[in-house]
């Protein structure tokens, strides 16, 4: 398989052109599409678990497909490139996709377009591994278009609702400014290193200007905030939820959304010589994390929640990565990945039983009819309000760790910036904030689902649990949210991950920074969890009237949160109406300007020719005369300045 | 050694004069002897297929390692005034040579659904329009040049003024006028480098130039830049496309937006470049900001149209900004990127005018806001109208992105500020297609008409294909198209 990487994306390649053929027969309502979809994207899964076995994890192997483009000295190749870490994303990817694809085919088998869903969803699949497994920025750039395409599709599934196209415009032009940072990223690093492949970037990098590689590396990340929904480009994400749930699954929670978090992971040599930037990517990602999980625990669909959540969790990857803990993060992603899109799915199935019902406040005491759906449910929250001993919490609790390492690193070691790198104190106390907002809002968003009594009795009474082929991908995936964490972080910080990525993907070591009790750390992420969860359960489950003290002492607050910090109005409103105020003006320039002149020069020559046909009798001889008074005053010129 | 005369041979054949004129000889006689309007199209396809299959020969045939022109035809034409009939091509003409062809057969295709009147005289008229286009590609003496490039008005003012819309008798006045303005501008430059290179051939001047007076180039450089300013258009010179391309019939749009609007961008390539190379340094930020006005501006215009075919027209007005960026930043990457991107847009601007002329055709409107859902009835259409609404943002994997990608690395070495701005055009054509495609195609349907109409037929599908079937080779394999090119634009710019 080292050898074949290129199976790897053929299949699922495969699968969206027969789907996209088979469509053209007229048949769009099959639970055929669903099976061809799932069976080529797990060959896929499999062919990177071949990859996975067969491949040495301290070498890098390339495997060039063809050129892509040569012109001047701009050079691109469309080439493979297989190491610890696409193994790691790619195992992520496939085995995702496989889960949400089969989930998708139970989920919209009522759907009458489903051809269209799963001709999509396989091209999805194909451009995110050709995304992760390039060589080159450019050809991760294409591919990284090439998924945001796929999302706008399938944001956009149900077309004939104007607010799906209008999350799927939104989604695509939010990516697109982000696309903009990170196209001339590229550019720059093409002419600061004369080319885009990382390993010869990563080979010139000792060469480069240490200004010009901040600036390439902050570029980079603008794309990756556009991506992966950091403040402020996270605007989009949200409204992304208006696309069938496994979409939310699988697009914008688990795979997708987290490619800038590997883009940044993938140039780590680039980023680890930048460290401005470094501490540029830790105060966004902190800013996030925190700002998103105050949106959440304010939402009232559910699947909202989710997406705050979502971004949130994004936000702490990057606090990872802004630590200099790269695989910490890339652990994160992947016990992420497991978690949100089981709770994704799970919020499927629970929309699924009450026929299309996304509000919370129409929910409650679902867990007696929906009992798989619960437990994976219970478990995915667990997970992601990291408890002990589920996923989320090795993962999150290094994130944290990690934080605090950097923030007692001593002036002068690697990465610091600023004398002593105190920020990061600040940055480990707003991670603990979130991790108690984290545990609140999961807390609150299963009580409030699952819990109680029901709210809207007429839904409830014809609640049904999913088909087996919906809540076989939830126990799957329930499975790997419990354990994956202890699977691959036990002991923390040197586990199964951490010693496959310690070449692709390292942590960098901070000379003199404190080596602080892992046990002791952990104690304390459990309790702050545990606060939170308790206040959630306390005001949702015990009726205490916490909401009720937390508006007063913090009085507009819940606006704030509620109007997600303004952002929507800043960032979407505010600039769309600029921009189109700034086109209007522009339209009237070119009217009344621009082609008022050449109106009025029309004009005017129709009255001096008006003049001049009383000489001359049609127009060509005007034409002849232009001409000659043209050369005269040319052939004058040229004797005159000769 | 018999590889080699088979090669010879083959160059010696006169490939270019076949493509120019046996369509016109083919083609005249059967649209004009027809007897019915099927007869008639038939015809214009027959020639303007010919001609597509000679050009796409041509190309293949072609050296992509050869310097210099190929195929060269050489034959006196007026001895007296040192005027030959000469024709060659290189990097430079190649893949517009290839373009006209291809796109003829297409628009004769468009020109069948919608003309109804007069078609004979349409169809006549399409013909002798793909020779003269193609005849300025592959001129390469000067007088011949202006000949074809003069021919090329007449079909295409009739083609707006005899069936074109309410509006066409302005609108053709309007394009008459400001191209030939230029036009005359142009012979004034012809006959001042005949006047001091002794000649009117295109291959020699250049060298001829080499130790002009700063003076004379200036003089050649603002007669044509003059001339194709108008013609491809830039800022501020564009106002004539918005109204020739509303008034005009689909066809007439779609080989407007497809080959006319290259020619200007192919005189600052062939002439302009390479024979007053020091004008063009002198005024280089001045050709330099106009392209990015061009970009910007094209694009915030094209944001608030209110008619379809208008938010086209400023579209190409944005996206031939590139074309001419990539032009003066003058790498080789740059020049390899405007003609991608002269290729790209020249597939899939007339690709879009084809689609509001579909749109138009059922539903008798291109006001957007009487628009909307129609992916409800025409789900076909719907995919099509994506795909080239998704190739003209730039999507990567479609053409539009590669030229482009090459021309703001090309605007990024020349300056950052420069490379950035351009960059954004990028963000705008994303939103102004993107707002467009949702409120014509998604959405609910608004407007009653629109219940009743069809999906696209074959004739509009197979059109629509034709055009799609090179977009996205240029995107998945674009080397295909740059390795034609590279020699010849390396040498423009004298780099290796």
């Amino acid at each position: 398989m080292v050898n074949a990487p290129w199976i790897i994306p053929l299949l699922p390649l495969i699968a969206f052109a027969l789907n996209g053929l088979l469509r053209s027969s007229g048949r769009n309502k099959s639970q055929g599409y669903g099976w061809l979809s799932t069976g080529l994207i797990f060959g896929s899964f499999i062919a990177t678990v071949l990859l996975w076995i067969s491949i040495d994890t301290s070498a890098t192997e390339e495997f060039v497909l063809y050129r892509w483009i040569a012109s001047g000295g701009f050079n691109v190749e469309i080439a493979f490139l297989t190491d610890a870490l696409t193994v790691v994303m790619l195992l992520v990817v496939t085995g995702v996709s496989t889960l949400v694809s089969m989930y998708a085919t139970g989920y919209m088998s009522h759907d009458a377009n489903q051809s269209r869903f799963f001709t999509w969803i396989p091209l999805f699949v194909f451009s995110m591994i050709m995304l992760v497994i390039s060589d080159n920025l450019l050809q991760l750039f294409v591919f990284w278009e090439m998924v945001g395409l796929c999302s706008y599709l399938l944001i956009g599934y149900w077309y004939q609702r104007n607010s799906a196209n209008a999350a799927a415009t939104k989604a695509f032009l939010v990516n697109r400014v982000g696309d903009f940072g990170f196209a001339i990223g590229i550019i720059l690093a093409f002419h600061e290193f004369g080319t885009v492949r990382y390993r010869e970037i990563f080979e010139n990098l000792g060469n480069a200007d240490e200004r010009m590689l901040t600036a390439i590396a902050l570029l980079l990340f603008v794309g990756a905030m556009g991506k992966s929904a950091q403040f402020p480009l996270h605007i989009w994400l949200p409204d992304a939820m208006e696309g069938p749930t496994p979409v939310s699954a699988l697009i914008h929670a688990a795979t997708m959304v987290t490619a800038g978090v590997y883009l940044v992971v993938r140039l780590n040599p680039l980023y680890t010589l930048a460290p401005q930037a470094l501490l540029v990517i830790a105060a966004i990602g902190t800013f996030t994390a925190f700002m998103a999980a105050t949106i959440a625990l304010v939402q009232t669909d559910i699947k909202r929640v989710l997406a705050y959540s979502t971004v949130s969790q994004l936000g702490l990857m990057f606090l990872a990565i802004g630590s200099g803990a790269y695989t910490v993060a890339i652990f994160h992603l992947a016990t992420h990945a497991f978690f949100k899109a089981l709770l994704f799915l799970g919020s499927g199935s629970v929309i699924h039983a009450l026929q299309d019902e996304q509000d919370m406040r129409q929910m409650g005491g679902l867990w007696r009819k929906l009992p798989l759906t619960y437990t994976t449910f219970l478990l995915g929250g667990l997970a992601l309000a990291a408890i002990f001993p589920l996923a989320g919490f090795w993962s999150k609790d290094e994130v944290l760790a990690m934080t605090f390492v950097k923030a007692t690193a001593p002036a002068g070691s690697a990465l610091s910036v600023f004398h002593g790198a105190a920020i990061y104190w600040l940055f480990y106390i707003t991670g603990l904030a979130v991790s108690i907002m984290t545990a609140a809002y999961t807390f609150r968003m299963i009580l409030k689902t699952f819990h109680g009594t029901p709210r809207n009795p007429e839904l409830h009474a014809h609640a049904h649990e999913s088909p087996w082929i919906m809540t076989v991908p939830l126990i799957i995936l329930a499975i790997g949210a419990t354990g994956a964490g202890a699977l691959l972080g036990i002991p923390p910080e040197n586990g199964l991950i951490h010693g496959y990525l310690k070449e692709a993907a390292p942590i960098i070591h901070l000379e003199g920074a404190a080596h602080p009790n892992t046990l002791v750390l952990a104690l304390i992420s459990t309790l702050v969890a545990g606060s939170g969860l308790l206040i959630a359960f306390g005001a949702y489950g015990k009726g205490l009237r916490i909401p009720l003290i937390a508006r007063t002492l913090l009085p507009g607050a819940e606006t704030l949160f509620k109007q997600k910090w303004y952002m929507d109005h800043l960032g979407d409103r505010f600039t769309v109406a600029l921009t189109k105020a700034l086109a209007f003006i522009s339209w009237g320039f070119d009217v009344a300007v621009v082609d008022g002149i050449v109106n009025g020069l029309g004009s005017l020559t129709q009255t001096l020719s008006g003049q001049v046909r009383r000489i001359h009798t049609g127009q060509v001889q005007n034409y002849a005369l232009l001409m000659v008074i043209g050369m005269v005053l040319t052939i004058g010129g040229l004797v005159l300045f000769r | 050694m018999s590889g080699m005369t088979t090669g010879e041979a083959a160059l010696n054949f006169p490939f270019l004069s076949l493509g120019l004129w046996l369509p016109l000889l083919v083609g005249l006689p059967l649209v004009l002897l027809a007897k019915n309007r099927n007869a008639i199209a038939l015809g214009a396809l027959g020639a303007t297929v010919l001609q597509a299959v000679i050009t796409i020969l041509l190309t293949i045939r072609f050296d992509r390692q050869a310097s210099g022109y190929q195929f060269v035809e050489s034959a006196d034409w007026i001895p007296a005034l040192g005027i030959s009939y000469k024709l060659g091509v290189d990097g430079i003409s190649i893949l517009m040579v290839l373009l006209t062809g291809i796109l003829g057969p297409l628009v004769v295709g468009a020109g069948w659904l919608t003309i109804h009147r007069r078609e004979r005289e349409f169809f006549a008229a399409l013909i002798v329009l793909q020779t003269a286009m193609l005849g300025v590609f592959i001129a390469l003496d000067f007088i011949l040049f202006y000949v074809f490039w003069e021919l090329v008005l007449i079909p295409m003012y009739l083609l707006i003024g005899i069936w074109g819309h309410e509006r066409r008798i302005y609108a053709t006045i309007k394009f008459f006028l400001y191209t030939f303005a230029g036009s005359v501008l142009m012979l004034v430059a012809i006959l001042a480098l005949r006047l001091y290179t002794g000649t009117f051939d295109i291959e020699a001047i250049p060298a001829e130039m080499a130790d002009a007076s700063r003076v004379l180039q200036r003089w050649v450089f603002v007669a044509f830049f003059f001339a194709f300013a108008i013609k491809v258009p830039m800022f501020p010179f564009h106002t004539w496309l918005p109204d020739a391309h509303v008034e005009a019939p689909t066809a007439g749009s779609m080989v407007l937006a497809g080959v006319l609007l290259k020619m200007g961008a192919y005189g600052f390539l062939r002439f302009v470049l390479p024979m007053t190379p020091d004008a063009v340094d002198e005024t280089r930020g001045l050709l330099i900001v106009l392209s990015l006005a061009a970009i910007i501006y094209g694009a915030l215009v094209a944001m608030v149209q209110p008619d379809l075919k208008k938010l086209v027209a400023y579209s190409s007005v944005s996206h031939m900004g590139f074309v001419t960026l990539g032009i003066f930043t003058a790498t080789a990457t740059g020049l390899d990127g405007a003609i991608l991107q002269m290729l790209s847009h020249g597939l899939v601007s007339p690709a879009l005018f084809f689609a509001v002329g579909v749109v138009y055709e059922r539903t008798h409107t291109r006001q957007i806001n009487e628009l909307g859902g129609l992916a409800s009835r025409m789900p076909i259409y719907a995919a099509i109208f994506g795909f080239f609404m998704l190739a003209s943002l730039g999507l990567p994997m479609l053409s539009g992105f590669v030229g482009e990608f090459l021309v703001l690395v090309s605007a990024f070495e020349y300056a950052v500020p420069v490379g950035s701005i351009a960059a954004l055009g990028v963000i705008l054509a994303a939103a102004y297609m993107l707002w467009m495609y949702q409120r014509v195609v998604l959405g609910n349907v608004r407007n009653q008409a629109i219940m009743q109409i069809s999906d696209v037929g074959w004739i509009e599908i197979a059109t629509f294909i034709g055009l799609a079937v090179l977009v996205v080779w240029i995107g998945i394999l674009p080397d295909t198209f740059v390795q034609l090119l590279s020699t010849a634009t390396s040498s423009l710019v004298g780099q290796p």
